[in-house]
């Protein structure tokens, strides 16, 4: 029986009102819910005030480097597939620096759950766009406002026809909850977007911006039709859809493996008689 | 009669000559002889002007060599730019067509013998025969090299075969050829990346990622061929970042880990070095070099990245650099490099370059049967609780475990951490995590291979050499020694860390001390200079993009 306690309780650096809070209770519970023992959960994450959330629980963890965690968690992955691997992040790390595993980890479907911390801002270097900034942001670093068109991770994930996507609000903690817990049991790559306020650096995109406008999309939904989910990913402006928009089953990047069908690489013993074989074939 | 032959293969990328080439070493290699090959390719898929040379010796050799015995031209090109290297004793084998009035070119009628695209296939016989090699034995070899993909492409080649044996024999027999040899030696036929590849699965190896990048890719090749069989996982990486990170995770997670690349590439995982040393996590990164900066020449060979890997990674932190100079050498320290990362826990460099990855050599088969593996700490047991990751210890090196296989949990940051792996800003126990990770430089130190030095005591002459160039500096100091002159040469197969008590005393008892080096700026010189205050008499440095021959070396020191 795994309970609350099992994932810990620690003081934060986190300021008093930051969308991390709730995200964080929101991911333990899901973990608790999960009934997932810590020794088998591992989480990886990268820079940045979203970052050092898995810092706070009692977790396995690999803290790299700014934009590389789905890469280090693709790798230990695969080396032991019996891990759950949990990426945590913001939209700086994941879409901006590491734009590229982004992309790879949704063509390769690794079993992965990926939940990007979404405050449209770079918090923790005080206050620049991120990729996900709206047109017109203004901050010190673009002070005539931000020129660029905001990626949509979700829209983007989408079209490659990513295993699970869904997008949640901070503020609505246990539908967030249930999502990451649907997202730690489907088998492939999965992506939570969670919008969140940053009360230091973002005036725009409040805590009641987000409440205004994030909407549960409806029980009827049907996730698995790719044209609505294209439509529904899409919507951005006074309504924003969020839960799981778009979802498929096709087997995650491990199944391709024959040799992880023997299970994980870790501990596995080298065979001195095939490999001296192998060497005899130079003969 | 002579015991050494060199062979020059030329004609345009698409024309079967690395095929040829392929096929002939083998059959040279089965028929007992040594060989050392030398490929030069251009950057491009089609055309362009490559060659392939085999040098050949019924005794053990270590080195290209310059001059040309025979000439396969498979291309005018070839004739133009080749034939000023022959020997007195040379020949030319060319096609018929060829305007060549000279009495050592050979014209064959490769028109006659077969169909335009298996005239590669004709001169492979040609060769051959010329050289007095076993017909049965070639076609073999060549059955080998076709068979299992298409049978009636290997009757088509083995006809052609025939035809050009039976031509040949029609024809003036080779001066220069080499003594068939009674009892020869069975060998195996190697390159240099091969050679990683497979010392690496011996050691262990159980995930590999990378980006293709020439000369390194046939390292990814060797091992995504075997991956199945040997149960290793391959995956070509988005980028070169992402291949570093990958395997870090994967080396976290307690696979043994490696990842190969050439400069450019290796530019792009710098940040994943700092990261492995910080996150003390074991990691081999082989660096196949070729000329730079940035792209430089894509496809020749140099000995340019000493400095840059010395210093690759933001901090400071421990690190050790190997350098095989013979394929034998790609095996055996690429298994040391897997210990050594495992033993201190953070990166560990293999450096090598174009001549040597690509460079094919006969050599006695690993004896893989008794080499014991190295192992991550799959079931290692801690009495010390709690348990932590960067546990401050004598040593330095902490005691290592693996998420998910315990009871507890293991914690890494690429952040100043604290003991159990979180971030922290106390500022004191910075200064005792630095201290920590530089102690684990020690341990590297009481390993480190010495220096392999050979030849005369107390020398005029010394010779000093680091990776591929070893068999070069061999053999120029031979041939000097056979003239009579006093001299000797000294080895680095690890660069780095250097412990000058190995060898000073070398340095200091040789009249003249020469670095022979393929670069511009002498790196090896300038760092033992660096480390010993030693200064070196004389230069030898090559940076044209093709491999310090012992010839070359020869021409340097008149």
């Amino acid at each position: 029986m795994v309970t609350l306690e099992a994932y810990g309780n620690y003081e934060t650096a986190w300021c008093p009102g930051c969308g991390n809070f709730s995200i964080q209770k929101a991911v333990k519970k899901a973990l608790v819910a999960s009934q997932l023992p810590p020794q088998r959960v591992l989480f990886v994450s990268g820079i940045g005030q979203a970052a050092k959330a898995p810092h706070y629980l009692n977790v396995n963890l690999f803290d790299g480097l700014h934009g590389r965690s789905v890469p280090v968690a693709t790798g230990a992955k695969l080396s032991n597939p019996g891990l759950t691997v949990i990426v945590e992040s913001g939209d700086g790390c994941n879409y901006g620096e590491g734009g590229n595993h982004f992309l790879a980890a949704i063509r390769r479907n690794i079993d992965v759950t990926l939940l990007v911390h979404n405050n449209q801002v770079y918090g923790l270097t005080k206050g620049q766009a991120s990729p996900t900034s709206e047109p017109g942001f203004i901050t010190k670093a673009q002070p005539e406002g931000v020129a660029s068109v905001p990626f949509n991770p979700v829209a983007v994930a989408v079209t490659m026809r990513a295993g699970f996507v869904a997008r949640a609000f901070s503020g609505l903690e246990d539908h967030l909850s249930g999502l990451i817990q649907q997202a730690i049991a489907h088998r492939g790559f999965s992506l939570i977007d969670i919008l969140q306020p940053c009360v230091s650096f973002n005036k725009v995109n409040t805590f009641s911006w987000y409440k205004k406008r994030c909407r549960e999309l409806p029980s009827d939904y049907d996730p698995k039709n790719r044209e609505a989910a294209l439509k529904v990913a899409e919507e951005w402006g006074e309504r924003i859809p969020i839960g799981i928009i778009y979802r498929n089953d096709r087997p995650p990047f491990e199944d391709n493996f024959p040799v992880l069908q023997e299970g994980r690489l870790v501990g596995r013993q080298v065979d001195r008689n095939l490999l001296a074989n192998v060497i005899e074939s130079y003969r | 009669m002579n015991n050494t032959l060199n062979i020059l293969i030329g004609g345009e990328a698409g024309q079967g000559l690395v095929t040829v080439g392929e096929i002939l070493a083998k059959s040279l290699v089965r028929s007992g002889y040594y060989i050392v090959v030398t490929q030069s390719y251009m950057s491009r898929i089609r055309g362009g002007h490559n060659t392939f040379a085999i040098r050949v010796s019924t005794e053990e050799i270590l080195a290209p060599q310059e001059p040309v015995d025979l000439l396969v031209a498979l291309n005018d090109e070839t004739l133009t730019l080749h034939q000023k290297e022959l020997t007195p004793r040379g020949r030319i084998v060319a096609d018929q067509g060829c305007t060549l009035e000279e009495e050592n070119c050979l014209k064959v009628p490769y028109g006659h013998l077969a169909a335009d695209k298996f005239s590669n296939i004709a001169a492979l016989g040609v060769v051959c025969s010329l050289l007095g090699l076993d017909e049965a034995l070639v076609g073999r070899t060549l059955e080998d090299f076709f068979g299992k993909k298409n049978p009636g492409l290997i009757e088509e080649n083995r006809r052609i075969l025939s035809e050009a044996f039976r031509w040949t024999s029609a024809q003036p027999t080779f001066a220069g050829k080499l003594p068939p040899l009674s009892n020869p030696p069975s060998r195996v036929m190697m390159q240099g990346n091969e050679a990683i590849a497979l010392g690496a699965i011996s050691a262990g190896l159980k995930f590999f990622s990378f980006y293709p990048m020439t000369p390194s890719t046939s390292i990814g090749l060797t091992l995504a061929r075997l991956a199945g069989k040997m149960g290793l996982l391959v995956e070509q990486a988005e980028d070169e970042i992402a291949a570093i990170n990958m395997a870090i995770g994967a080396s976290f997670a307690g696979a043994p880990s490696m990842v190969a690349t050439s400069g450019g590439g290796f530019a792009l995982m710098v940040e994943g070095v700092s990261l492995a040393a910080m996150t003390e996590t074991p990691i081999v990164i082989v660096i196949a070099q070729r000329p730079g900066p940035a792209t430089g020449l894509p496809t020749r060979t140099e000995q340019g990245d000493l400095n840059f890997v010395l210093h690759s990674g933001h901090g400071e932190f421990p690190r050790a650099i190997f350098a095989p100079g013979t394929v034998e050498e790609c095996f055996d320290l690429t298994r040391q490099a897997f210990a050594l990362a495992e033993n201190y826990q953070g990166p560990v460099f293999i450096l090598t370059d174009q001549f040597l990855s690509d460079s094919y050599r006969s050599l006695k088969p690993f004896e893989v049967a008794t080499l014991p593996p190295i192992q991550p700490p799959i079931d290692a047991v801690f009495s010390d609780l709690p348990y932590h990751r960067f546990a401050i210890t004598d040593s330095g090196v902490s005691p290592r475990l693996l998420p998910g296989l315990s009871e507890y949990l293991v914690v890494a940051g690429s952040d100043e951490h604290t003991e159990d792996g979180h971030l922290t800003e106390d500022l004191s126990l910075r200064k005792q995590m630095v201290e920590k990770r530089l102690k684990k430089m020690d341990r590297i130190r009481q390993e480190v291979i010495p220096p392999e030095r050979q030849g005369d005591q107390n020398p005029d002459l010394l010779l000093v050499s680091w990776g591929s160039s070893k068999g070069s500096c061999l053999e120029a100091a031979s041939m000097m020694r056979s003239s009579g002159q006093r001299v000797a040469s000294l080895h680095f197969s690890q660069v780095w860390p250097m412990v000058p008590e190995q060898f000073m005393g070398f340095l200091q008892d040789a009249r003249q001390v020469v670095g022979v080096e393929g670069n511009a700026t002498g790196q090896l010189a300038s760092l033992i200079r660096q480390a010993t205050g030693f200064e070196f008499h004389q230069r030898v440095y090559r940076y044209d993009g093709l491999p310090i021959t012992p010839e070359y070396i020869l021409r340097r020191l008149k």
